[in-house]
């Protein structure tokens, strides 16, 4: 549904048949799905509020710009605005003059402070710092054990004493990271409601006792209305410094983030995106923005695309695109390199109007789909590779009895090739503008 | 512990007092009234992470209802609500053919394994055997910490170790209470997003592997949602109820400020009732869902 908030700013704006200048009119009406759009991505109410009003007096009167219809150019405003809200540019970590610098990790529970503390360390030790974890939630069970194997996996010392007092421990994992020379001390703190005073307190006379120089403010992207709440009290009573959004491998649209952003004027420092020791990213407002409006990531996508796939194959590819030879050959190679950047889905779901393509007929991707195309393209003869376009009905025939699989199958295959082969021309362009892709307001209908 | 509900209770009798009183003014409600009080209901619903659409219906429906006073429409709001978290609503199955098995099953950090813990206290406590299956293979000390509370609880455990198929540990777990005459099975599952294919059909498997040795089990399965979470639950609901057969929810974290607005409308689209609520992370602090207060104190409070 989301997916479609261009579409629907389009189609209000349609009837509105308006040019030159954004009007009161055309802006209402836009604002009123960019409204529905923000509560449905979990933007706290009242922020959505100054956040339309604001909107409004930066769009109407607008000049529509010459390649831009209206709706664009609402959706332009729109995403600029959010993006400006989320923070401008990336922001970093910063280090103490006085090593060893201390980060603290807070949260509600289940929020996942325990597992970025452990992705935190990983991505400092890849920089050659030497971390030390402190296992300073003495409360949940085998809270203490669960940060003992990250650490072991990641080859990063866990200080921890049991159950002593994590005020007291935080302390002495200082003192010895002084002493061996390790540098920054990440502390893991137990999950705690907002409203819990006395845990509250606790957090408090760590953060005396250590002077952390980041306290992050650890956030579970699905959450609702109520991350103003929290993050607003977590802030006043400890001064946060930065926040983590975590669990944005899934479907949620993260609007959390920018109450949170809202409330404490603190920045968002690094995303969360997947269980593993490698799912801890810098943020980057502007691709959050087109998230929460629904409207894809393709910068994500690319840069996935460019760590994945291994350079050489990526070089050829680009040539080949440039060359327009990509082949069905080029299909599965490139299928398979796919294959290794994760699940499907979670891929193409950064795309904008992926939401609608999952719908069309022959854009599925299933996994056992590509044992088929695999299949397939084996039962082609070497021309047919290089050149699709000469697979008549005859030779589809042949290919289906050939491969196991159907007429239905092979025209789905090609489909899906042809559709690849614009989807990378489009990529391919972005790619090499550089760093900055500007949404398409054009491709899948957005 | 049935102190949640009374405490809420007590709570909001508190706070129910100024705002009756300013909603009791008996005053007709006409035009720009009905509208603002409309429009403060509205804000209300959607605070607590009822949500657009959900709201939007729900205020509809009470639009067209002839009513004389502020209160009034208030009052009628909370019946639309109590009758929709009402439907459907059964509590946790208890005269079946043992063992009684519960999959439980949401996405990461949702307070799954906790709840767990909580149950398993729960039917200690009346005197029943348990098994409790540790089917988190993949999360770090997932099963440490299960193992934790079935100490504490005095549950039987079965684990393999990390890393093993969790199918096999379900199948293991369900020979093993078979076998011990337990009364009850509880199936503790890794947390997982919901957009995530593989692991969802990792999920489908263990329901499976319990399914074929009886067709009757599970006899419960239980999404667990986090109260805090907003309108992703409803994709959870949606995306875990194609996957396994859900026959209810349990709200977890309900202690905090979060309303869990969200079962409203997990209820209306879904038809999954709440059957439980999480109200703290003590072993005790597990509720039977009361659809009155939790309505009372959705509407409580402005958020
Ligand atoms: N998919 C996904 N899962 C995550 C991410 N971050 C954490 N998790 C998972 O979320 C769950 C909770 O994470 P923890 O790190 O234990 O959370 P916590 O805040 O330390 O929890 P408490 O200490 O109990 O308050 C675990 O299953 C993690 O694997 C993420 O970015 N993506
Ligand atoms: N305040 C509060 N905390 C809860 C409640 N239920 C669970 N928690 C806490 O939430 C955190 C996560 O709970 P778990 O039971 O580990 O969640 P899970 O769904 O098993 O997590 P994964 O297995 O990592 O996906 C822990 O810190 C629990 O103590 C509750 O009802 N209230
Ligand atoms: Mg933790
Ligand atoms: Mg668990």
């Amino acid at each position: 549904m989301l997916e479609s908030l261009a579409e629907k700013i389009q189609g209000a704006l349609r009837k509105l048949g308006s040019k030159g200048r954004l009007t009161e009119a055309d802006v209402k009406a836009a604002l009123r799905e960019v409204r529905l759009a923000l509560l449905e991505a979990d933007v706290n109410f009242k922020v959505v509020k100054g956040f339309i009003e604001r909107v409004r007096e930066a769009a109407v009167g607008e000049e529509v710009l010459g390649s831009l219809t209206p709706a664009q150019q609402v959706i332009k405003v729109v995403r600029d605005e959010l993006t400006r809200l989320l923070g401008g540019g990336a922001s970093r970590l910063t280090f103490s003059p006085q090593p060893p610098t201390v980060f603290m990790l807070v949260g509600l529970q289940g929020a996942g402070k325990t597992t970025t503390a452990a992705k935190l360390a990983n991505l400092l030790a890849k920089q050659g710092r030497r971390p030390l974890l402190v296992a300073a939630d003495i409360y949940r069970p085998a809270a203490i054990k669960q940060l003992e194997v990250l650490g072991t996996k990641l080859g990063v010392p866990v200080f921890s004493q049991g159950e002593s007092y994590p005020v007291v421990l935080a302390r002495l994992a200082t003192e010895k990271a002084k002493r061996e020379g390790l540098d920054p001390v990440i502390i893991d703190t137990a999950g705690r409601l907002h409203i819990d005073d006395e845990m509250m307190a606790e957090l408090e006379r760590i953060k005396n006792q250590v002077p952390p120089q980041e306290t992050l403010l650890v956030v579970d992207a699905m959450t609702g209305q109520d991350a103003v709440n929290a993050a607003s009290a977590f802030h006043e009573r400890l001064g946060l410094t930065g926040v983590v959004m975590t669990k944005l491998d899934g479907d949620a649209r993260g609007g959390a983030a920018l109450s949170v952003r809202e409330v404490t004027g603190v920045p968002i420092k690094f995303v969360g995106t997947g269980e593993g020791m490698d799912g801890l990213e810098v943020f980057h407002p502007d691709r959050l923005a087109a998230r929460i409006l629904g409207m894809g990531d393709v910068l994500s996508l690319i840069e996935k695309a460019q760590s994945s796939l291994n350079e050489e194959t990526a070089r050829k590819l680009e040539q080949k695109l440039r060359r327009e030879e990509f082949t069905l050959e080029d299909f599965r190679t490139q299928l398979q390199e796919v294959r290794k950047m994760g699940p499907l889905d979670q891929i193409l779901g950064h795309l904008p109007g992926w939401g609608q393509m999952k719908k069309m007929p022959g854009m599925q991707v299933d996994e056992k789909e590509l044992v088929k195309v695999d299949a397939i393209i084996s039962s082609m003869t070497a021309e047919e590779r290089l050149r699709p376009d000469i697979v008549d009905a005859s030779r589809r025939r042949r290919i289906a009895r050939g491969s196991g699989t159907t007429v239905q199958d092979v025209n789905r295959l090609l489909k899906q090739f042809n559709d690849t082969k614009k989807l990378l021309k489009q990529l391919g362009r972005a790619g090499k503008k550089g760093g900055k892709v500007s949404l398409p307001l054009g491709p899948f209908g957005i | 512990m049935a102190g949640f509900w009374a405490r809420l209770s007590a709570g909001l009798a508190k706070t129910r007092n100024t705002i009756t009183e300013r909603l009791q003014e008996i005053v007709p409600l006409e035009g720009k009234v009905r509208e603002e009080t409309l429009e403060d209901l509205e804000a209300i619903l959607i605070a607590a992470d009822v949500g657009v659409g959900a709201t939007e219906e729900l205020l509809e429906g009470v639009r067209s209802e002839r009513v004389g006073s502020v209160a009034d429409l208030k009052e009628a709001l909370a019946r639309r609500l109590r009758e929709i978290l009402r439907e459907g609503y059964a509590p946790l199955a208890e005269s079946v053919e043992p063992p009684l098995v519960i999959l439980v099953v949401g996405v990461n950090g949702a307070g799954k394994t906790t709840s767990i813990a909580k149950l398993a206290a729960r039917y200690r406590k009346a005197g029943k055997r348990v098994v409790l299956a540790a089917c988190d293979t993949f999360r770090a000390a997932a099963a440490e910490q299960l193992e934790v509370w079935a100490r504490r609880s005095g549950a039987e455990l079965v684990r393999h170790q990390e890393g093993s198929d969790p199918a096999a540990v379900a199948h293991d777990a369900l020979q093993a209470a078979l076998a011990r005459r337990a009364d009850v099975l509880i199936v503790d599952t890794a947390g997982r997003l919901q957009a995530k294919k593989n692991l969802m059909a990792e999920l489908g498997k263990i329901y499976r592997v319990l399914n074929r040795v009886r067709p009757d089990l599970p006899q419960e399965t239980l999404l667990v949602l986090d109260a805090t979470t907003g309108q992703n639950a409803l994709s959870q609901a949606r995306l875990f109820k194609e996957t396994v057969p859900l026959t209810g929810v349990i709200l977890a974290k309900l202690d905090g400020t979060a309303k869990g607005g969200i079962a409203v409308a997990v209820q209306r689209e879904l038809s999954l009732p709440v059957k439980l609520v999480g109200v703290g992370e003590g072993q005790d602090d597990l509720e039977d869902f009361e659809p009155d207060t939790f309505v009372s104190a959705l509407l409580g409070e402005e958020g």
